[in-house]
């Protein structure tokens, strides 16, 4: 019971009821008892952890794990059948996007409904309401109904709301994924500051960049269970190591018979992890337009091979190909005779490209470009741009009237 | 009772949730409507008609000015029962919030009484015209005990609306029975009639309804323009703090679930 914790989660049980066919009126409930019949299911199997005062932590692991289950106990939306909870401080969370929003109301009268569901009195949310209209960056939109927002739009003002309203405690459910890429990173570095200043955060995410670059500690929960608890990068990786097992073991007889899987190869050598690092040194996979990056391929021969080709592809939100280089394009020779791990490291030029959301693909082949290892999607790569031209890439122009 | 103690501040933290709740469901109900926010007075004035007519013109009733006999139990009644009727469902029609935010419950059945109640003040204002009228302002001292008595129907309200509203989650059945019980809830309160006329031997079982003593009160401060008995408030107000406080009870251990039931 030390107050250096902002979160302690006591061994927490939560079950669900899964009803095989659910009668709710008292006619259904007596005459069809036997439809009442239900199977219950361990969401979270006596699970404990506590989060520190000013830390960020991720809860990951694949869906259906229960880790939007354990973000809705620490909210109060749901209570642990078993165990304890106890949050130190003022929660806001933001689990759904615009949850308790009024489509009819206009953006600013949504800030007052919304940040009084916060408990907020008027008052505090006078105070606050330029500033999460400056945060929502929505403009002149913002006296407007919020049926005519976007997606993006409403995002933004569900995150300014949400994080302005002086919160201790910041739950996170991954919703961020709608904003466009500066949008993001902007929410992020807000979040950074938030937590410099002793905000404590729990986000849900499967972006593991995000996961790798803000959190201080992961939590992998699996089958309702914890099953690694510690420093984001050491969990990550052993969760995403987890997953490609299963993955291979999943698609084991497929390999090559599927041709639309997103993942496959013959094996001889696979791609262990491939980071994408930005100019601070960070793993992530967002990118200013105009930083220089590297990548950072780990690789593993399984099988003795003489020589293999190592490529990579961007691909643009059309699926056109902007840009694709393989080893044989710099003449460099990656020999695959020793049995073991490798890495490799490339130094890139800024991309140059307008804002948007842009897909790795990555390829091991032998040299005879059947793949060995082959992801046709790696990973999304989030470009953010300040400069608003229409097309793809962005090159500096120069204007002057001349008449 | 530190717990008890927290969880009003809680409440009490959220008062502007509240406040715009009430704000918004007064300015939206009758939004789209040509007669907009007359419906307020219209409804309670249609009932008044049909029911003048009816124990006036047709089943003649020996009351004198039976119209306002009537008029000062009906208003109050008709915010009672209405708490009853669609109060019920408020949890429900918030399914959206409930599932996807934190905030405590209360909220919810506490914004729809006091929307209702606000309501209801607004109706005073006819009733106290036709009080005017009818040169009925004869003891103006009574009134002090009108704000008591309208606060202890407003506990009851509450009280009875934290129960139907928590259960309606659970049993959908709930908000419909409410529909058809009010109905005889209304007919076993002295609204249109006045409780000299039951018969002695059931005077006390009348009373075991939180209504009667109530209504009773009421009649008696606008109607009669006098003190209301002792025993009338002491029973009334027994019985609304009563409710209050097991309807608040009943509540807090039924909203654990709210989220995953609906």
């Amino acid at each position: 019971m030390s107050e250096e914790y902002a979160i302690e989660v006591k061994n927490v049980t939560k079950e669900f009821k899964l009803y095989h066919d659910r009668g709710q009126t008292l006619k259904e409930m007596s005459l069809f008892k036997k439809r009442r019949t239900y199977e219950k299911m361990t969401v979270l199997n006596n699970i404990s952890f506590n989060v520190k005062k000013g830390e960020a932590i991720a809860l990951i692991g694949h869906n259906g794990c229960g880790k939007s289950t354990t973000l809705k106990l620490l909210t109060k939306i749901l209570y642990p059948d078993q165990g304890s909870i106890t949050m130190r401080g003022r929660v806001s969370s933001l689990l759904e996007l615009g949850a308790g929003f009024h489509p009819d109301m206009t953006g600013r009268e949504n800030i007052y409904n919304n940040a009084s569901i916060y408990g907020l009195t008027k008052k505090e949310i006078d105070k606050r309401v330029n500033d999460i209209i400056a945060f929502s960056e929505l403009g002149d939109f913002i006296d407007q109904p919020v049926r005519s927002y976007s997606s993006g739009m409403y995002t933004r003002l569900a995150f300014a709301v949400s994080v302005n309203v002086d919160a201790d405690i910041l739950l996170v459910d991954e919703i961020l994924a709608v904003g466009d890429a500066n949008f993001q990173a902007k929410c992020y570095d807000y979040m950074r500051g938030l937590k410099d200043k002793g905000v404590t955060i729990v986000i849900v995410t499967h972006a593991h960049g995000t996961v790798r670059s803000f959190c201080d500690r992961a939590i992998w929960i699996h089958g309702g269970e914890i099953r690694a608890e510690g420093e984001s990068n050491p969990v990550v990786d052993e969760y995403l190591a987890y997953m490609n097992a299963e993955r291979a073991k999943a698609e084991g007889k497929t390999v090559q018979q599927n041709t639309d899987s997103n993942h496959y190869g013959s094996g001889e050598v696979t791609i262990e992890s491939c980071e994408i690092i930005n100019s601070n040194g960070e793993v992530t996979t967002s990118l200013n337009y105009s930083e220089n990056y590297k990548i950072r391929l780990k690789y593993n021969v399984m099988k003795p091979i003489k020589e293999f080709i190592f490529g990579y592809n961007i691909f643009d939100g059309d699926q056109r190909c902007i840009f694709g280089i393989d080893s044989t394009n710099k003449n460099l020779h990656l020999s695959g005779e020793a049995i073991g791990p490798g890495t490799l490291e490339i130094d890139c030029a800024p991309l140059n490209l307008l804002t948007g959301n842009y897909r790795l693909q990555l390829s091991i082949t032998d040299m005879s470009r059947s793949p060995l290892d082959y992801y046709r999607e790696y990973c999304k790569i989030s470009v953010a741009n300040p400069n608003s031209e229409s097309g793809v890439i962005h090159y500096d122009t120069t204007w002057n009237l001349i008449n | 009772m530190a717990k008890t103690m927290d969880r009003i501040q809680e409440i009490y933290d959220y008062r502007q949730m509240i406040l715009s709740t009430v704000h918004r469901d007064l300015r939206g109900r009758y939004k789209g409507s040509v007669l907009g926010f007359m419906w307020t007075f219209l409804n309670p004035l249609f009932q008044l008609l049909v029911y003048t007519l009816l124990f006036s013109v047709i089943m003649r009733s020996n009351i004198e000015d039976y119209y306002l006999h009537l008029f000062v139990a009906l208003v109050p009644w008709i915010f009672f029962s209405t708490c009853m009727n669609e109060g019920s469902g408020c949890i429900r029609d918030s399914e959206g919030i409930v599932k996807k935010i934190y905030f405590p419950r209360e909220v919810i059945p506490i914004s729809y009484v006091t929307s209702q109640f606000v309501n209801m003040l607004f109706c005073f204002i006819v009733v106290f015209a036709a009080l005017w009228v009818d040169g009925r302002f004869t003891n103006p001292i009574v009134y002090v005990y009108l704000p008591l008595i309208m606060l202890i129907e407003y506990a009851m309200a509450l009280g009875f609306t934290f129960i139907l509203c928590a259960w309606n989650v659970y049993l959908r059945d709930v908000k419909y029975i409410m529909g058809i019980l009010c109905m005889a809830w209304q007919f076993l309160t002295p609204i249109m009639y006045s409780v000299d006329m039951l018969p002695p031997n059931l005077i006390k079982i009348f009373y075991m309804n939180p209504m009667t003593s109530v209504i009773v009160a009421y009649r008696d401060i606008l109607f009669y323009q006098q003190t209301p008995e002792l025993d009338t408030l002491g029973i009334a107000c027994a019985m609304g703090v009563g409710s209050l406080v097991v309807g608040w009870f009943l509540f807090e251990r039924l909203q654990r679930g709210f989220a995953e039931q609906m």
